[in-house]
C-alpha cells in the first residue's frame, strides 16, 4: 500500500529500523574515520623531507674554546669544542640541584664536544652563548634573551623558566673529526 | 516567518528560537516534500554536490604541497605523487574528480532536458545551473593548467588566445590575463589564485541552486506538477538512503579509475614538463571540453569559431524559451524524445570529432555534427514544441504511482 509511506514506516517494528540506523551510521562514521587518515597524514613530513634529516658536519677546524652552529632537520644544532675547566665545570655539579638531572657524561660521546639542540626548551628562541662575547648566564653555558632561561656548558637549565636540558640529538663520530648527526 | 523545530530538546530550541538551523533542516533535508515518483536519474544532482565536496577537501591538501610557480610547479606535483604521504591518493581523487564531475554534471544537464526541468516554473533553476557548468569548465580549465606539463602549457596558451579574436582590444585582454608577453609565471600563479577562488564562487551558486530549487520543489519523471500532498513523501529516509545507494555504486565507478587507472583521462604528454620552445604534435583538451573545441575547429575563421564555441554553451540559457512545448517529460513527447536522443548522440559523435585530428573527413563531420547542434536548438525545438501532438498527461503522480504499485503486487 502506498496511500500514506510515513503511516506504513510506523508499522513496522521499531528494533529492526533501530538496528538499520545505527549500523548504517556506525559503518558511515567508520569510513568517513578512515578516508579521513590519508588527509591527516599527506602533511606529516613527506619522504624527501625525512632523506634530508640527517647532518654531516667536519670537526677538524674547531679550535678549543670555540663554538659552531649547524642546521640539522631546520633548527640549530650547538656543537662547543670545551675547554678543560668547561669539561671540569660540567662534570662537578650536584644532581640535586638540576632541575632536569643528568651527568655531563650522559650527555656527551667525547668530553670535549657537546652537541646540542639549540633551541630553548621554553618557547622555542635561539639562546645565546655560541659566540665568546655573547651573553652566557651565570654557568658560563647559554643565555635564552627572550625570557632568561640560563644553560650550564653541559646544555643543562639551571635557571629561568625553561623545563628541559637542551636536548641532545642522535649524533655519531664517523671518524675523530666527523659527525652525522640524526 | 516563525519556525519551530519538533525537538523537544531545551538546548536545540534555545539555539532554535536564535538562531532557526534546526528547524531549517528539518523543512528542508527530513521532512523536505519530494515527489513520490523520482527514479534514479534523479540521483545526480546529490552526487555532483558530493564530488564538489571531495574536490574540495583533496584540493585543499593538495595546495598545501603544490607550488604555483613555473619553475618548480611540474616537479612539486611529482614530489606530491612520490614524496607526500598518499599524495598519490590526494592527486589522483582530485585528477578524475574533475572528469566524474562532469560526466555526473553532464548526466545531470541532459536529465534536466529529458524530462523538461528547465521549463516554468524553474528557469532560474536551470540558469543557475549553467552558470555553474560555466564556473566549473573555467575552474577545470585552470586547473589542467597547474602541473605545468606540455598539455597544461599548450592547453593554456590555445584556450588564451581564444580572446585574441576579439576584435581591436583582443590583443591587449590576452596580454592582460597572462600577465606578460606569454605564458608563463605571473599566468599559473594568477591560475591557481583563480582555480582555488572559483570552487568557492562555485559552492554559493550550489546554494542558490538549491534555494531556487526548493522553491517549486523538484521536477520527476512524469513532468507534471505537484497537485496535492499525497503527490509527496519525506525526503528522509526515503531519498537519503536511495541517494546513498546511488552514491556507494558511483564511488566504486570513481575509486575504480582512481586505483587501477588513475591516468586514463589524461595525456600522456603532461608528463613532459612544459617547454615553451616546442609545441606538441597533437594537442587536445581535457575530454569534457571536446565538443566545443570540436565546434570550435569546424568554423573556417577565428573568430566565427570562437563565437561558435562559446554560443555552443550559452545557448542553453535561453533552452527553455527555446522550447515551445508546455509538456515537460519525454515520455509524453513521441517526437521529442527521438529527437532527444539523437541530440545527446550529436554531442558524444562531436566529442569523439574534437579528438580527431582536424582535417579531411573529420573536418567535413565537424561541420555537420555542428550543423545539427544548432539546428536541434534553434530550429526542431522552436517547430517541434508547436507541431508534436503530445500524449495524454496522467492526472497525478500519486495516481500513476499507486496504479504502477499495484501492477506490480499482481
Amino acid at each position: 500500500m502506498t496511500d500514506n509511506p510515513t503511516n506504513t514506516l510506523k508499522e513496522v517494528d521499531g528494533p529492526r529500523r533501530d538496528f538499520l540506523l545505527i549500523s548504517t551510521t556506525t559503518l558511515g562514521v567508520a569510513g568517513v574515520a578512515i578516508a579521513a587518515w590519508p588527509f591527516i597524514h599527506s602533511i606529516n613530513p613527506a619522504k624527501d623531507v625525512l632523506a634530508l634529516a640527517s647532518t654531516e658536519v667536519d670537526l677538524s677546524a674547531v679550535e678549543v674554546g670555540q663554538a659552531i652552529t649547524v642546521m640539522w632537520r631546520g633548527k640549530p644544532v650547538f656543537i662547543r669544542h670545551r675547554t678543560e675547566e668547561e669539561i671540569a665545570s660540567a662534570a662537578d655539579v650536584d644532581m640535586a640541584e638540576l632541575r632536569d638531572p643528568q651527568t655531563d657524561a650522559e650527555r656527551v660521546q667525547k668530553p670535549e664536544w657537546l652537541i646540542a639542540v639549540g633551541v630553548c626548551t621554553h618557547l622555542g628562541c635561539i639562546p645565546s652563548g655560541q659566540n665568546l662575547g655573547d651573553k652566557r648566564g651565570d654557568w658560563g653555558g647559554w643565555f635564552c634573551p627572550c625570557h632568561g632561561s640560563a644553560y650550564d656548558t653541559s646544555g643543562r637549565i639551571r635557571k629561568g623558566p625553561a623545563p628541559f636540558n637542551l636536548p641532545v640529538p642522535p649524533y655519531a663520530f664517523t671518524d675523530d673529526t666527523n659527525i652525522v648527526i640524526g | 516567518m516563525k519556525h519551530s523545530t519538533k525537538s523537544s530538546n531545551r538546548l536545540v530550541q534555545w539555539i532554535d528560537d536564535r538562531l532557526p538551523i534546526f528547524s531549517y533542516a528539518e523543512a528542508n533535508v527530513i521532512a523536505y516534500p519530494t515527489p513520490k515518483n523520482l527514479n534514479y536519474w534523479w540521483n545526480f544532482g546529490s552526487i555532483a554536490g558530493i564530488i564538489l565536496v571531495i574536490m574540495l577537501v583533496t584540493g585543499i591538501f593538495l595546495a598545501m604541497n603544490y607550488q604555483p610557480n613555473a619553475d618548480v610547479a611540474f616537479a612539486s606535483v611529482e614530489r606530491i605523487v612520490r614524496d607526500v604521504n598518499y599524495g598519490w591518493l590526494l592527486r589522483y581523487l582530485h585528477m578524475n574528480g574533475a572528469s566524474m564531475f562532469f560526466i555526473i554534471v553532464y548526466i545531470h544537464m541532459f536529465r534536466g532536458m529529458y524530462f523538461g526541468s528547465y521549463k516554468a516554473p524553474r528557469e532560474i533553476l536551470w540558469m543557475v545551473g549553467v552558470v555553474i557548468y560555466l564556473a566549473m569548465m573555467a575552474t577545470a580549465f585552470m586547473g589542467y593548467v597547474l602541473p605545468w606539463g606540455q598539455m597544461s602549457f599548450w592547453g593554456a596558451t590555445v584556450i588564451t588566445n581564444l580572446f585574441s579574436a576579439i576584435p581591436v582590444i583582443g590583443d591587449y585582454i590576452v596580454v592582460w590575463i597572462w600577465g606578460g608577453f606569454s605564458v608563463d609565471m605571473p599566468t599559473i600563479n594568477r591560475f591557481f589564485v583563480w582555480h582555488y577562488l572559483l570552487p568557492m564562487i562555485l559552492v554559493m551558486l550550489v546554494v542558490v541552486h538549491l534555494w531556487a530549487l526548493h522553491v517549486h520543489k523538484s521536477n520527476n519523471p512524469l513532468g507534471i506538477d505537484i497537485k496535492t500532498p499525497q503527490d509527496l513523501m519525506p525526503f528522509h529516509p526515503f531519498y537519503t538512503i536511495k541517494d546513498l545507494f546511488g552514491l556507494g555504486i558511483f564511488m566504486i565507478f570513481f575509486l575504480f579509475f582512481v586505483f587501477f587507472y588513475p591516468n586514463f583521462f589524461g595525456e600522456p604528454d603532461n608528463y613532459i614538463p612544459a617547454n615553451p620552445m616546442v609545441t606538441p604534435p597533437h594537442i587536445l583538451p581535457e575530454w569534457y571540453f571536446l565538443p566545443f573545441y570540436a565546434i570550435l575547429r569546424a568554423v573556417p575563421d577565428k573568430l566565427g569559431g570562437v563565437i561558435a564555441m562559446f554560443a555552443g554553451v550559452l545557448i542553453l540559457f535561453v533552452l527553455p524559451w527555446l522550447d515551445t512545448s508546455k509538456v515537460r517529460s519525454a515520455a509524453f513527447r513521441p517526437i521529442f524524445k527521438q529527437l532527444f536522443w539523437i541530440f545527446v548522440a550529436d554531442c558524444l559523435f562531436l566529442g569523439w570529432l574534437g579528438a580527431r585530428p582536424a582535417e579531411g573527413i573529420y573536418l567535413v563531420l565537424s561541420r555537420l555534427a555542428t550543423g545539427y547542434y544548432f539546428f536541434h536548438f534553434m530550429v526542431l525545438l522552436p517547430l517541434v514544441g508547436k507541431l508534436e501532438k503530445p500524449k495524454p498527461l496522467p492526472s497525478s503522480i500519486f495516481e500513476e504511482v499507486s496504479k504502477n504499485c499495484r501492477t506490480k503486487e499482481d
